[in-house]
């Protein structure tokens, strides 16, 4: 089985280089100029750019017990369609991937679908109530990549002091949700002017702080490392900064709606902006395109939370928090962050897939001789108009509909294989 | 020319159309005071859908449209069924085909009115969505006001009370502006919402400051069922160091009016005496509230006259 990509330009870790890349039994292993074509499939990539595929490590696939908002099939023709060849999700299934079991499921599931990969990540603790650790060693044996309670910050301090031991002890990150949800106490919307003027209930940035804070103060405490997840708040970038120059070993993440979008966007009190933490002001976005340029924020996710229509056509309190990211992802962050000059392209595909990836140790997300072939054959100059109803995601839940944007994912590979194509 | 199928807030209507609303009303209010009723509504259905309890916002509507003739349909729904129960929107569908005209509707979260008013034909009238608006209250407010005075521009309006959850306090704070009158606002700091001076109040920094020299004062109910406890140690406390008294009166202009959208809870917004006093407004708010609801449901039946609707 070999697979050969003509004439693109690849995205390599250094920089751009125009020339050929061969694929044989999923891996890479030729990257050079006039590689002879016999016996290969080929992709012509003239005039297009070859990036690692991207590596999303927070995402929602809703499946065992949501399927009615996304399932494993769905949710990975979704990650193909966006260039995303690796997938990790989150446990806040029903039941709650707290164990082996549920663990062996995803995985099973995703080698039938068997179009994108699929790490599951455990949960923290048991049923994600914040109470007992999950039993995380049977879950890392199984293939769990990582532990979270997202959605929900584990409250009490001393269970998630012995989570972050625990599981540091089997090199598992904890992903923080971050937010301290007494002193949310029901808010919806970032608590500010536009609060004020809709009348929703405001969160404070505080509320991610706190748990920003205190998580990073924990992993310093007992070095180990720790990932703080969708960073909202100016503040919460600077507590992270401050860490990092200390020498904390903390990662962290940010989601194309945190660097693209202001609570303006809640005024007409459509759900599809209701996400948590919610979407700020300018000086938070700015503050998050500084920190994805110094690197104080390693990586871009999307936090994909597909929902059905029913769970956002009602009232703005009761809509389900979320948004369903993972198709636009590279074409947001290429026409928001590259094309307005925050980063290059590069710098761009290190954060989306090389930086993730290196995060959980998945082994992948980078064109070089050697690794798995996971790729992504991007127009760059091709625009389009994000339309939901042409989501392959069951969830078209997204604020950035009707949005223009570049950077059209004509191709993507997994292990050599082309698992989509672009037929428009 | 009032333009709007529904009435949901007064941040979105221009200075013109409140006056049209406000000058509509006095010609309601004679209407009103006559008792003689009138068939302007005659065959048109005015349906209250309820969220949250309510007295006076409720009668008075219900008073409204029957002075003018309209068919009316009463609709409590129970707080806990708002997220178990039929959606908004099924709801709304399910009185559109009944052909009603007009939906009056009060809920507990903000929104609310709008998100139904996109989905009927049937004009929405808010009356009072969570934290957000409570336009017919601030309408007449501003009728009793200007009733008073002659006029609402150059006014100093003085608001006291919880602005955090007054969807009152957020409608008059519109209205008010708009028609050209000052307001200065005091609250104790855990009552005060995010940026509200950027919505152009004067967020005073105490008592004194907010009442001196004021046209008119406005306390707002404390409204215990929405504080979670603890925005203020006591009513005690509240009424010591914020309430409106006696002592704080005599720093507005003289004969300075004193409002309340009610209920009031007597010795803590205000003191007994103010409230019974000869400068109270209270009561003549209450009349003037089906005054302004029959105007707004006169303008919004011309409008969907005009619009075929």
């Amino acid at each position: 089985m070999k697979l050969l990509i003509k004439d693109g330009t690849l995205v390599l870790p250094d920089g751009e280089k125009k020339c050929d890349l061969l694929a044989e039994d999923g891996k890479i292993t030729k990257i050079g100029v006039n590689i002879p074509s016999g016996g290969c499939t080929v992709v012509n990539a003239e005039g297009k750019h070859v990036i690692p595929g991207l590596v999303d490590m927070h995402v929602h696939l809703r499946e065992p017990g949501f399927e009615g908002k996304e399932d494993i099939l769905s949710g990975s023709l979704a990650a193909v369609a966006g260039g995303v060849t690796s997938v990790c999700c989150m446990p806040n299934t029903n039941p709650v991937c707290d164990n082996a079991v549920v663990v062996s499921y995803i995985i099973n599931r995703a080698k039938e679908v068997n179009l994108c990969k699929i790490y599951p990540i455990g949960a923290i603790t048991r049923g994600e109530q914040g109470e007992s650790l999950s039993d995380i060693g049977k879950m890392k044996a199984a293939g769990a990549v990582a532990l979270s309670d997202d959605g929900t910050s584990v409250e009490n301090s001393y269970v998630m002091r012995l989570a972050m031991e625990y599981a540091n002890g089997f090199n598992l990150k904890c992903l923080c949700h971050c937010e301290d949800k007494k002193l949310v106490d029901g808010g919806v919307v970032n608590e500010g002017y536009n609060s004020t003027l809709t009348g929703l209930k405001g969160s404070l940035r505080a509320a991610e702080d706190i748990m920003i804070a205190r998580d990073i103060a924990l992993a310093e405490s007992l070095n180990v490392p720790v990932h703080v997840c969708h960073v909202s708040t100016y503040s919460g970038v600077e507590i992270i900064r401050s860490a990092k120059a200390r020498g904390v070993k903390v990662t962290a993440e940010t989601c194309p709606h945190y660097f693209i979008l202001t609570d303006d966007i809640i005024t007409g009190y459509d759900t599809d902006t209701k996400v948590n933490p919610p979407v700020r002001e300018e000086k938070d976005r700015l503050a998050v395109c500084n920190a994805l340029k110094d690197g104080t924020l390693d990586c871009i996710v999307t936090d994909h939370a597909p929902h059905s229509v029913k769970d956002k056509q009602v009232e703005y309190n009761l809509a389900a928090f979320g948004i369903s990211g993972i198709e636009t992802s590279f074409a947001l962050s290429y026409t928001y962050l590259v094309k307005s000059g925050v980063l290059t392209l590069c710098e761009l595909s290190q954060k989306m897939s090389a930086i993730p990836a290196r995060i959980l140790g998945l082994g992948t997300g980078e064109i070089k001789e050697g690794l798995p072939a996971d790729l992504a054959v991007v127009d760059l100059s091709a625009s389009y108009v994000i339309d939901p109803e042409k989501f392959k995601s069951k969830g078209k839940n997204t604020p950035f509909k009707g949005y223009k944007v570049y950077g059209k994912v004509v191709y993507t590979i997994v292990d050599g294989d082309i698992k989509y194509k672009n037929e428009e | 020319m009032y333009s709007h199928k529904d009435l949901i807030g007064l941040q979105n209507l221009t200075a013109e159309e409140i006056e049209e609303i406000l000058n509509t009303a006095v010609k309601m209010k004679e209407l009103l005071l006559k008792k003689t009723g009138s068939d302007l509504l005659k065959g048109k259905t005015l349906v209250t859908l309820f969220y949250e309890n309510s007295t006076r916002t409720r009668t008075s509507f219900e008073l409204a449209g029957k002075v003018l003739g309209a068919t009316e349909i009463n609709i409590s729904v129970a707080a806990s069924s708002v997220s178990k129960g039929e959606t908004l929107i099924d709801t709304g569908k399910t009185l559109n085909a009944m052909n009603v005209d007009f939906i009056v509707i009060r809920h507990s979260m903000a929104g609310a009115p709008a998100l139904l008013a996109e989905n009927v034909t049937a004009s929405v009238l808010n009356g009072g969505d969570g934290m957000h608006e409570h336009p017919t209250q601030a309408l007449l407010d501003m009728f009793t006001i200007r009733n008073r005075y002659g006029k609402l521009k150059g006014l100093k309006i003085a608001i006291l009370g919880d602005l955090k959850h007054s969807r009152v306090a957020m409608s008059n704070l519109f209205g008010l502006q708009k028609a050209g009158a000052e307001v200065y606002m005091y609250a104790p700091a855990t009552m005060i919402p995010a940026e509200m001076d950027k919505l152009g109040a004067h967020i005073c920094k105490s008592r004194e400051e907010a009442v001196e020299g004021a046209d008119a004062v406005m306390g707002l109910r404390i409204q215990l069922e929405r504080m979670n406890g603890g925005l203020i140690p006591s009513l005690s406390e509240y009424s010591k160091f914020y309430g409106v008294n006696d002592g704080i009166l005599k720093l507005a202009k003289k004969d300075a009016v004193i409002l309340h959208p009610g209920p009031v809870n007597r010795g803590v917004e205000l003191t007994p005496q103010l409230i019974d006093g000869k400068d109270s407004l209270i009561l003549e708010q209450v009349t003037n509230g089906v005054a302004v609801r029959m105007a707004l449901l006169k303008l919004l039946s011309e409008y969907r006259e005009k619009n075929n609707l």
